[in-house]
């Protein structure tokens, strides 16, 4: 059985440092595994906040040699042996303690979208292709990886003015949704921010449940705000159909 | 605000996560300078009976006394540089915001603001460019087609394979853009009710998963081609005839 090196950041907002552990591994072992070793073997303290290990309730974010990714979905076999493995709690969230940030902000967001409003006196027939496109976004667990990795949020510190790729998506779902009557392309571009994202991908890079947050969420969505605001053609257009 | 866990360094990766910005800058800057020298050097652009795709069509006006290619050349480079493809390519390897995910951008700055702010909010027009290079692609279709009539009849060159290939990538890369993609369908909330359009929908959202991939191809290979009609220009290599 080999041996691992893990460098797990202990510490709080005030501050802390790398320590480190040696983990024996086993096959199939994830880095979740190896944390819930040193719970048991070394520090019974070590703040780690975990639920499913089945990368499905989206918990147990971590920064791992750098990467954003889920702790109980990185294999420990996938990192070079010998070498030390980092992890770190995401950064763009405030720190509680050891591994465990505070992703409340998230929460606080998700409030101001507005409810998914249908007209209530049509009768509709949903067809599979109807809700094929926004059944991709409902995927999301909510590991908040995407929000973190998100250099508008993670280094410019912008949670004033942009609401983060996880909720361009909840915002597409409703857009994009056949029964859904309010246009938010207003409140899209004024409140929620789409335009401040630059597109450099970084949301769908590190998004467990591989959505193309980018390319199925906030592209379509920008091009919905350019029909509305940078489109005197279509503008024009609408016009003559009296829409 | 961020966490405070000492993760101000430059980025917490191990991998060699410059390498794709690096690449990216060379080949982009290696175009740049190319076409630039090509667009403005007004001369070996044509070699019966082929054009090269930097000065089609050719418009030789006596009120313009600069290169023809100036002319028409905003339209494919605007339609690039405002293509959501390339945005991430350029913001990632130029601007450097941010050069990888989670490494830190060039600038963390507080009032960072995107594409909702001049000058990057004028990345919006990009349908627009779609539609001008729409019209030139038509023009390199001709050229194409026109590339296999020889001054002794109909025959096939190298020119003439490299002119249609040259075509074939260049309207891949339209069919692929996201505006396309949004125009013929995407700006639709009930599938159901336009089948039609459902269905080009879904065949420009196959071309778009490899957009990134004809962007490149198609890039390289306009320069091939336009080189290939300079090389025969200058009289440094003649045409393969096959027929
Ligand atoms: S693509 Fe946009 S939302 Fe996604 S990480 Fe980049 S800037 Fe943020
Ligand atoms: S979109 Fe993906 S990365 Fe973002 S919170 Fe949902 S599952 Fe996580
Ligand atoms: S523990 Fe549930 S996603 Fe990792
Ligand atoms: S050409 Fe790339 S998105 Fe339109």
């Amino acid at each position: 059985m080999s041996e691992a090196i893990l460098r797990v950041f202990r510490g709080d907002a005030n501050g802390g440092e790398e320590k480190e552990y040696k983990v024996p591994v086993e096959e199939g072992m994830v880095v979740l595994d190896a944390l819930h070793y040193i719970q048991a073997e070394y520090d019974h303290d070590l703040a780690v906040r975990w639920n499913c290990k089945a990368a499905k309730c989206g918990s147990c974010s971590t920064e791992i040699n750098g990467k954003p990714q889920l702790a109980c979905k990185s294999r420990m076999d996938k990192f070079p042996e010998g070498q030390p493995i980092t992890v770190y709690p995401i950064k763009a969230f405030p720190i509680m303690k050891d591994l465990v940030t505070d992703v409340s902000w998230n929460y606080e967001v998700n409030k101001k979208i507005p409810e998914f409003t249908p007209a209530t006196d049509e009768e509709f027939t949903m067809y599979q292709e109807d809700v094929e496109r926004i059944q991709e976004f409902r995927k999301c667990i909510e590991c908040f990886l995407c929000q973190n990795v998100c250099h508008i949020l993670r280094n410019h510190e912008r949670k004033d003015a942009f609401f983060g790729p996880r909720f361009m998506i909840k915002i597409a779902e409703r857009v994009m949704h056949p029964m859904e009557k309010i246009d938010r392309r207003e409140f899209l571009k004024d409140e929620a921010g789409v335009g401040y994202c630059n597109i450099t991908k970084c949301c769908t890079e590190v998004c467990p449940e591989d959505i193309h947050i980018t390319d199925n969420g906030i592209i379509p969505l920008k091009e919905r705000v350019a029909d509305k605001y940078f489109d005197p053609l279509s503008w024009v257009l609408r016009k003559i159909k009296g829409k | 605000m961020s966490n405070g866990t000492g993760q101000n360094v430059l980025t917490l990766r191990k991998d060699a996560w410059w390498v794709e910005p690096l690449i990216t800058a060379t080949v982009l800057g290696a175009f740049g300078i190319y076409s630039t020298w090509r667009a403005l050097s007004n001369e070996f652009y044509f070699s019966d009976p082929y054009l090269s795709p930097f000065y089609s069509p050719l418009i030789l006006a006596n009120w313009w006394p600069f290169s023809p290619a100036l002319l028409i050349l905003w339209a494919p480079l605007g339609f690039r540089a405002t293509c959501y493809y390339y945005r991430k390519a350029y913001y990632r390897s130029f601007f450097l915001s941010p050069p990888a995910c989670a490494v830190n951008p060039l600038r963390s700055n507080k009032d960072y603001k995107g594409e909702s702010s001049f000058p990057f909010i004028l990345q919006n027009v990009h349908r627009f460019f779609f539609y001008a290079a729409t019209i030139i692609l038509i023009f390199l279709w001709y050229d194409a087609i026109i590339a296999f009539n020889f001054r002794d009849g109909i025959g096939i060159g190298l020119g003439s394979i490299v002119l249609t290939i040259n075509a074939i990538l260049l309207t891949l890369y339209s069919l692929s853009c996201h505006s396309f993609r949004h125009l013929v369908g995407g700006n639709l909330d009930v599938f159901s009710g336009c089948p039609t359009r459902f269905r080009l929908w879904g065949a420009a959202s196959a071309f778009n998963e490899r957009h990134m991939l004809y962007a490149w191809i198609s890039l390289v290979f306009v320069a091939l081609a336009d080189l290939y009609v300079f090389l025969l220009a200058k009289g440094i290599i003649t045409d393969v005839r096959f027929i």
